[in-house]
């Protein structure tokens, strides 16, 4: 059994980024990322990414995300950035004090690479044991996204599904890619057959690598977690939001093995002590007797000011550590 | 009626529809020089916040407004500007909220309490300059709960209603200044609608017993509306203020099942965008408004407030906005426009 410390991506961008970020790009919707982004602002991206390696290292984690802080539309960013997709009003992001742009889906979804292209400049300075990438899951996306062109919303799940499965054939060799499922758990009314193939599409679209169904904000319903468990990805569960639905959920129907455990909370500036973090993560093996367990935040990081982000990093590290927790 | 006291006694039109702003404008680039200089005299600085805010009653005056602000040209966001005031909080950085907009996020680390008024300064000033009627816009308490870090009390709840029994006190330092327009700001409440009962329970605990004149108005943003709906027709409020046009009233059908019995104060202008609508383009967005409510409990504002705009495109969207408001009145007033029908020209 291997732990490993690592988080979901999406990080806050380092303060002076932000800064120098709103001086370039300015503050409207017309002015985020719509992946036609010069040099300047390109270098700044370059030299975050960098600094958010090295914050990972020195915080010890064991894989390294590429910290998607171009991402301004959070996981609606890969469509946001598509020449087949219109982005429109603010909507909200989830149950969140947070916005996105509306994205409208108005032609056909073909590869795009964007965030491929991310990862391939993680990969100039992370090596593939250490490489883990993130993308939204396509159920999520298609959530998250307004059909104006495939008509019916089975056709378009299928197309998300294909889009996501090329987008993850473009990315570097990682060894864990992470597919950020929330609205398996706050939206699990219309997953449905087609969501359930259009997951399967991307899970097997990557090939010997560990590859996690993330949901959080909760869990998905038992059936859903079900026809997870026999497509035999690995598994995320929120054990900040819901530890005994979590616990419920494995003892019914077995957990997977390569599970992701999100114990310590992304949207909250209490620190956790890591002691409690791994007699949590230590009670969660026993009942899922997991191969590998990744311990993560429950959510991505962009909630948190940046300092809290190192301290969460850190607990991470030590509670994947059973030799640091014992000193 | 709350709303009668506010229209202007040369009002030109028979019919009224109260026209105001949700609170925020852009600041002077000199304010916000000033903001960021390092050792700026006290005095200096709030002698630079009363020509802000001297300035910003004029700008809004001259549109023909009935109701104003001074833009909050004291606050620096709506939970920092409180969060600083009141005991019990502390700041550790910006977090984002959309695109390269962030806010100092503070975290709730012991007991909140009330020390000093949080917006006396502002509605004396404001009340003393103004030849119009003055509204307060304070952020509310779930607001202010739901977007702070929790790290002190048990749940949001909890922490809502210490934070509501603080905005309950400083209503009364207002109200006991003169304030009769009250306008409490839950933009959290369509982030998270389940909760609307936390809402419902703090606005119990602020208008319990407050002088019936005064007028209250609940403002809400971003949302999806059918889940908070129609729970909020039973809070204690005269008005409901919500945006819409970033939505392109996509929502608005929401409010007409059942039907909507508080007044409604409708965001006729996106302030997300620098193109300033078109006085026909807003009296159609008004004219929606028509559907949900009569034109007598119709107020007519932005979708929320204008601070990220360049001052100039908030100044001509709301001068166009009371015009369109004005040209409404007339149309009503000669019959061209049908209260019962109003989408039909």
């Amino acid at each position: 059994m291997t732990r490993l410390a690592t988080t979901l991506g999406l990080f806050p961008l380092p303060d002076w980024a932000k800064t120098e970020l709103t001086t370039h790009k300015g503050k409207q919707r017309d002015d985020m990322i719509d992946g036609t982004e010069g040099p300047a602002i390109r270098s700044i991206y370059d030299e975050v990414r960098s600094e958010l390696i090295e914050l990972q290292r020195s915080a010890g984690l064991d894989r390294i995300v590429e910290g998607q802080t171009r991402w301004d539309d959070m996981l609606a960013h890969p469509l946001a950035v598509h020449d087949a997709v219109d982005t429109a009003g603010l909507l909200r992001y989830y149950d969140n004090n947070n916005f996105y742009r509306e994205v409208r889906v108005t032609a056909e979804l073909t590869a795009d690479g964007d965030v491929g292209a991310e990862l391939s400049s993680l990969a100039d300075a992370v090596e593939v044991a250490d490489r883990h990438g993130i993308f939204p899951g396509p159920y999520s996306l298609a959530q998250l996204a307004t059909d104006d062109y495939y008509g019916d919303e089975a056709t378009f799940q299928a197309a998300v599904g294909e889009f996501v499965a090329a987008e993850l054939d473009a990315f570097p060799d990682c060894t864990c890619v992470t597919l950020l499922e929330p609205s398996l758990a706050t939206d699990p009314a219309n997953v449905d057959q087609p969501a359930m193939e259009a997951i399967e599409t991307a899970v097997e679209a990557v090939d010997d690598t560990d590859v996690i169904v993330q949901p959080y904000w909760g869990h998905p319903p038992t059936d859903v977690y079900a026809a997870l468990r026999e497509l035999g990805c690995g598994i995320g569960f929120d054990l900040v939001t819901d530890a005994a639905g979590a616990e419920a959920l494995i003892e019914s129907h077995g957990g997977p093995a390569a599970i992701a455990l999100g114990v310590v909370d992304g949207q909250n500036t209490r620190v956790e002590d890591p002691e409690d973090v791994a007699s949590l993560v230590e009670t969660f093996e026993s009942i899922a007797d997991p191969d590998r367990t990744y311990l993560t935040p429950n959510t991505e990081l962009f909630y948190l000011p940046t300092n809290h982000v190192e301290a969460k990093l850190e607990v991470l590290a030590t509670a994947a550590d059973p030799t640091e927790v014992l000193q | 009626m709350t709303r009668t006291q506010f229209r202007p006694d040369d009002h030109a039109n028979d019919h009224f529809l109260l026209t105001t702003v949700v609170g925020s404008y852009p600041k002077p680039d000199w304010l916000k020089r000033l903001r960021d200089a390092e050792d700026v005299d006290h005095d200096v600085w709030i002698e630079a916040v009363e020509d802000a805010s001297r300035l910003m009653i004029d700008e809004h005056e001259r549109t023909g407004m009935d109701v104003i602000c001074d833009g909050e040209m004291r606050r620096t966001e709506m939970v920092e500007f409180f969060a600083e005031r009141i005991p019990g909080y502390e700041f550790n950085g910006p977090v984002k909220v959309w695109g390269h907009n962030y806010f100092d996020k503070p975290s709730v680390v012991d007991a909140v309490s009330y020390d000093e008024p949080w917006l006396l300064d502002e509605f004396e000033f404001c009340s003393r300059v103004a030849s119009k009627p003055v509204k307060i816009p304070i952020t509310g308490p779930y607001t202010l709960a739901s977007w702070s870090f929790n790290e002190h009390y048990t749940d949001t709840e909890t922490l809502a209603y210490a934070l509501a029994d603080l905005v309950r006190a400083e209503i009364d330092v207002l109200v006991e200044a003169g304030a009769r327009y009250i306008q409490i700001d839950e933009p959290a409440l369509a982030t998270t609608p389940d909760d609307h009962a936390i809402v419902h329970g703090s606005l119990d605990r602020i208008v319990a017993d407050l002088d019936p004149d005064v007028r209250v108005g609940l403002h809400v943003c971003y949302g999806d509306y059918d889940r908070i709906y129609p729970e909020v027709l039973d809070f204690p409020i005269h008005e409901l203020d919500i945006e819409q046009s970033n939505q392109g009233f996509d929502q608005l059908s929401v409010f007409q099942d059942p039907p909507f019995s508080l007044d409604l104060a409708l965001g006729v202008i996106d302030v997300h965008d620098t193109t300033v609508e078109s006085v026909d383009e807003i009296k159609d967005h008004i004219r929606r408004g028509l559907t949900v409510v009569p034109p007598e409990r119709l107020t007519v504002s932005p979708d929320c407030g204008l601070k990220l705009l360049p001052r100039d495109v908030a100044y001509r969207k709301m001068e166009n906005m009371v015009a369109a408001a004005r040209e409404v009145e007339a149309d009503l007033d000669a019959g061209r426009i049908d209260p019962e029908d109003p989408l039909t020209a």
